[in-house]
């Protein structure tokens, strides 16, 4: 009787979770039922899909690696001290995922663009530095970086509060600075958790489009990627390439979550 | 030579009030107490993990009470132990060498020498995940010995340890602590250890320090 029971509960349960593993299943298969091989073919010949591609894929690289540079301090600050208006650095770390992302391009083209006494940032960025912002591919890793960096402090903020404290400690009584203490301590043993992020931070950085649209634009050849080649391919109602981009946009998502499962999201080693 | 005057730390539910004591150098001191009496944190405020409120740390004379951890030269062996989980044996008997910029070349025979003295030099490049409760303890003792600290500072490292494996220890730390001529402040609840292994008995109740004798009774003042 006791084992019967038990076959019932995991019948239950399974059925209620299939729900949701077989939309997504599903929703692949439909993609690629859609499509045929010579879609795919004529769609990734194309010299501005390639293009799209390989920005896609230089933007994301730069926009992983600079969400972990920046989000692995601050994720560690905030997982080892308590200090004044630290709930309030947690909350607007936060903001990121969950404001819509159309917001938050539009809110990054507003920072750009906002006078100050005749003063403006792109303004700056551009005569100054020489290095203009708006709708160039800067604008894509900005865009990208923004919300990708939330997700990697996030990971490695879980990350730092499972590693125990004490062997920092007692470095420090062995004569590290706190800074040596991190570096020898804390960071080798996080470096399941930084790959984790860098790989969430990555993915993000492939899905993200509405802040891209608003703050790099949807260019050809310029600031076109993935994620805006599919709206460019549906605007101009080529379905077919839409689909065979955004197939192949799956098959890397897949080969970025395979990563993360084989790292673990275990985080220590 | 450890001196603490009047050294009030507060943190948390843990304190420690108006505390006093001075160990000479070479002394192997036990500290007893209750559980929550405020043992570890006077530990930890002596290392520097902990700040003081008010109050003085004293080490071979020299007031140490706003020096940071690193700059204090004490061995500290906490009661987890808190072995580096990446490192390996030979890498944890290395690490404050290093920190110092000590030669490769002698770094090694310190090492080589220390672990001899442990009886861990057939582990030497074992990972510490794969270590006995007795093994790791002797880890963390070459870990805070490696580099004659000034001090030796010691929290119930040994009460996770069966009692022969416990016995084991009292004597390789009594005997390294007088061959190295090392001041001792060990935290312990263990009476049998207070009988094996103290020259000078202290008890923490409740943040107040009290010294006892050697039979653990106290000492009129």
């Amino acid at each position: 009787m006791r084992k019967r029971s038990d076959i019932d509960f995991f019948l239950i349960l399974g059925l209620i979770s299939s729900v949701y593993v077989l939309l997504i299943a599903f929703l692949v298969i439909a993609d690629i039922r859609y499509t045929t091989l010579q879609d795919f073919r004529l769609a990734l010949q194309k010299p501005e899909i390639q293009h799209a591609f390989w920005l896609t894929l230089k933007t994301c690289t730069v926009s992983a690696f600079l969400s972990i540079w920046i989000g692995t301090p601050l994720a560690y600050l905030l997982a080892r001290h308590r200090f004044r208006g630290d709930w309030l650095i947690d909350t607007i770390v936060d903001i990121p995922i969950v404001l819509p992302p159309l917001v938050l391009g539009l809110s990054l083209l507003i920072l750009f663009h906002l006078p100050i006494n005749g003063w403006e940032l792109e303004n700056w960025f551009r005569d100054d530095l020489g290095f203009p912002v708006t709708y160039r591919w800067p604008a894509v890793v900005l865009s990208q970086f923004a919300v990708a960096c939330a997700f990697a402090i996030r990971t490695m903020r879980v990350t730092f509060d499972q590693i125990d404290r004490r062997p920092e400690d007692v470095a420090r009584t062995l004569g590290c600075t706190r800074l040596q203490a991190f570096l020898q301590i804390a960071l080798p043993q996080a470096i399941r958790g930084e790959t984790a992020a860098f790989t969430i931070a990555w993915a993000r950085a492939l899905g993200e489009f509405g802040p891209i649209l608003v703050f790099a634009g949807a260019t050809r050849f310029r600031t076109e990627v993935l994620s805006t080649t599919v709206f460019l391919e549906l605007s101009i109602g080529n379905l077919e390439a839409a689909v065979a981009v955004s197939l192949l946009m799956v098959a890397m998502a897949m080969v970025i979550l395979m990563i993360l499962r084989l790292v673990g999201l275990g985080v220590r080693g | 030579m450890i001196e603490v005057r009047n050294l009030n730390v507060r943190q948390g539910q843990f304190s420690v009030r108006d505390v006093s004591f001075t160990i000479e150098a070479g002394e192997y001191a036990i500290l007893m107490g209750t559980t929550g009496g405020g043992k570890t944190t006077l530990l930890e405020s002596i290392c520097g993990l902990r700040q003081v409120h008010s109050g003085k740390i004293l080490l071979d004379g020299v007031d140490v009470t706003t020096w940071l951890p690193g700059d204090r030269g004490l061995g500290y062996v906490p009661q987890d132990l808190a072995l580096f989980p990446h490192l390996n044996v030979s890498e944890h008997l290395a690490f404050a060498l290093k920190l110092r910029k000590v030669p490769r070349r002698e770094i090694r025979q310190r090492v080589d020498e220390l672990s001899k003295l442990l009886g861990i030099e057939h582990l030497i490049d074992r990972t510490i995940k794969r270590l006995s409760g007795g093994e790791s303890q002797r880890v963390a003792l070459g870990r805070a010995l490696v580099f004659r600290p000034r001090a030796l500072l010691l929290d119930e490292p040994f009460s996770a340890l069966d009692q022969e494996t416990r016995s084991e220890m009292h004597t390789l730390v009594r005997r390294l602590t007088r061959d190295f001529g090392i001041t001792t402040l060990h935290v312990t609840h263990s009476e049998e250890e207070a009988l094996a292994l103290a020259d000078r008995r202290f008890l923490l109740k409740h943040g107040n320090l009290t010294e006892l004798n050697l039979q653990g009774l106290p000492i009129e003042s």
